[in-house]
């Protein structure tokens, strides 16, 4: 099996750009990881692409080809779409052909284009990840569903509107220094319990903003990379991806997340580690109690305990395991069809060094990504480690 | 636009709740709120042609517990354009045994409204969109 190595990472600042194309914003991202790894067009093989709602939002179907082309690639190009999972899929799957032996270079990415539209079609675009027969149409919202399972939990496990209030603090604290974050806005935990409720419990400031943006990352075989004599320090050591029912309704449970247990058990086990290896984590934090469902799955909590990690401060740029040093979707933003592998570059930096809050894990060598899709009905998991 | 299988099972829970109680315990299957039971007795909702669960084909209509029992709720302040007249409002999620079902809690101030509340299932008119709506109302206790 061939080895997979990060040869270079891009992203596009993430905010608000209602007047730029998603295939603009691709290039931008891809370009920028082009110039980093500094391989020849000629040696592209494949491009992956997530990308969740463009055809709601753009009117545009088939982006592989186009976004290809915006990249300045020849080759074939694949969109996949699996929600706010869509990049990490595209990133398991280029993880996939490479270890097969069917690529040794391939750009990898994801894009959202999101503000266009107005916070009423962007709350319905969302939705359409949900259960349209059984969930949308007995009027489940995104934040809608995040509520429902963050209610279970409360109900479950105990904790509070407080505990979740911690993890939207820290994650904000931790995208000050992020130049590519959407948020600089530090603010405390009084200002996010009493902003308005957008699904009780859930408020406005339980949830990721609206995002446009793009990421990509280049990965190589490690042979092409000794060949060619390439800069690519870090190395995808492990891949999982889970499954589990698509509405809530219909899962064993209400206030766990299976599909990303199963996730992260693959990935451990491919790259031959156990959750104790792990120095940092990047996790999807599309609302706060999504921080503290993905905790639980990655193994770092058992379920019940992780809810007031951050409270503790146990996942603070300054604890035993920091957690989104990036802000997070909460505060960095959240273009969902890009989010996947925006945390991938945000690891590879963080373990590279060159990261704006690399100083908080000087000596980390082992990063986790976790990556969700709708109420985690899909869920990838991936282990970067620093090369020897 | 007809969704079949789905609109028939909405249909036997619309006719369960217009002939009520009495109705009901006289009625054959025809008229009845459903769910779909594998022989081992997992529950699912149709359109479905295998169980969900454990892959079964053979699946047949059982009828419906005529209460449920709320296991989680939210009260949804910022809606989809399709809600938009309906919000604020509140989406359970309530167990009926083998299967549970996603609805909006109708009749009962939210402030009412908590964990293990019994409700019934039933059909009603979403105000924005005109379409119709799987509602759980307080069941008679």
């Amino acid at each position: 099996m061939n080895d997979v190595r990060i040869a270079g990472v891009g992203l596009t600042t993430f905010g608000r750009y209602p007047e730029r194309t998603g295939r603009d914003l691709f290039a931008e991202a891809a370009l920028a990881a082009r110039d980093e790894a500094g391989i020849s067009r000629e040696d592209y093989d494949e491009v992956h692409y997530g990308n969740f709602m463009g055809e709601l939002a753009e009117g545009q179907g088939h982006q592989g080809p186009v976004v290809a082309e915006a990249a300045g690639l020849d080759c074939p190009a694949t969109r996949y779409e699996s929600a706010c999972a869509s990049a990490g899929v595209a990133f398991r799957q280029a993880v996939q052909t490479i270890r097969g032996g069917g690529a040794d270079v391939v750009l990898v990415g994801g894009m959202e284009r999101m503000n266009n539209l107005g916070t009423s079609e962007v709350t319905r675009s969302l939705a359409i990840a949900a259960d349209e027969l059984f969930e949308v149409r007995a009027g489940v919202t995104f934040p809608g569903a995040y509520a429902l399972m963050a209610r279970a939990y409360f109900d479950e496990f105990g904790g509070d509107n407080e505990d979740l209030a911690h993890i939207a603090v820290k994650n904000h604290a931790n995208a000050m220094t992020n130049e590519y974050a959407q948020f600089h806005r530090e603010i405390t935990v009084e200002d996010a319990l009493e902003s308005p409720v957008v699904a009780d419990p859930l408020t406005l400031y339980d949830a990721c903003p609206i995002t446009d943006g793009a990421s990509a990352v280049v990965l190589v075989s490690g042979d092409y990379a000794d060949e060619n004599g390439l800069d690519a320090p870090v190395r995808v050591a492990g891949s999982g991806q889970g499954g589990d029912k698509a509405a809530l309704q219909d899962r064993e449970y209400l206030a766990q997340t299976p599909a990303a247990t199963k996730a992260a058990e693959m990935a451990y086990a491919d790259a031959a580690i156990s959750p104790d290896d792990v120095d940092v984590a990047e996790v999807h934090d599309c609302f706060t109690i999504a921080e503290v469902l993905a905790l639980e799955s990655l193994g770092f909590y058992e379920p019940g305990e992780g809810i007031g990690a951050a409270a503790r401060g146990e996942t603070t740029s300054d604890g035993d395991l920091p957690v989104n040093l990036s802000g997070g979707l909460k505060a960095k933003g959240h273009p969902v069809g890009a989010t996947g592998t925006a945390q991938v570059v945000e690891m590879t930096k963080l373990l590279r060094g060159d990261h704006a809050n690399s100083d908080a894990v000087p000596d980390a060598r082992v990063g986790v990504t976790h990556n969700a899709g709708g109420t985690v009905a899909s869920a990838v998991v991936h282990v970067l480690e620093v090369m020897n | 636009m007809a969704d079949a299988g789905y609109d028939d099972w909405l249909a036997a829970i619309a006719d369960v709740a217009e002939q009520g109680s009495a109705a009901r315990e006289t009625q054959s299957r025809d008229g009845e709120g459903y769910y779909l039971a594998c022989p081992d007795g997992h529950g699912s909702l149709p359109p479905r042609r295998s169980c969900p669960h454990c892959a079964s084909d053979e699946l047949t209509e059982e009828s419906l517990a005529e209460t449920g029992e709320i296991v989680t709720f939210t009260e949804v302040h910022v809606p989809a354009p399709s809600f938009a007249d309906e919000a604020p409002y509140v989406t359970a999620i309530a167990s009926f045994g083998p299967v549970r079902l996603t609805g909006v809690v109708r009749d009962v101030p939210r402030s009412d409204v908590e964990l293990g509340m019994k409700v019934s299932p039933d059909v009603d008119v979403n105000a924005t969109t005109g379409e119709q709506v799987l509602v759980f109302r307080p069941a008679d206790e």
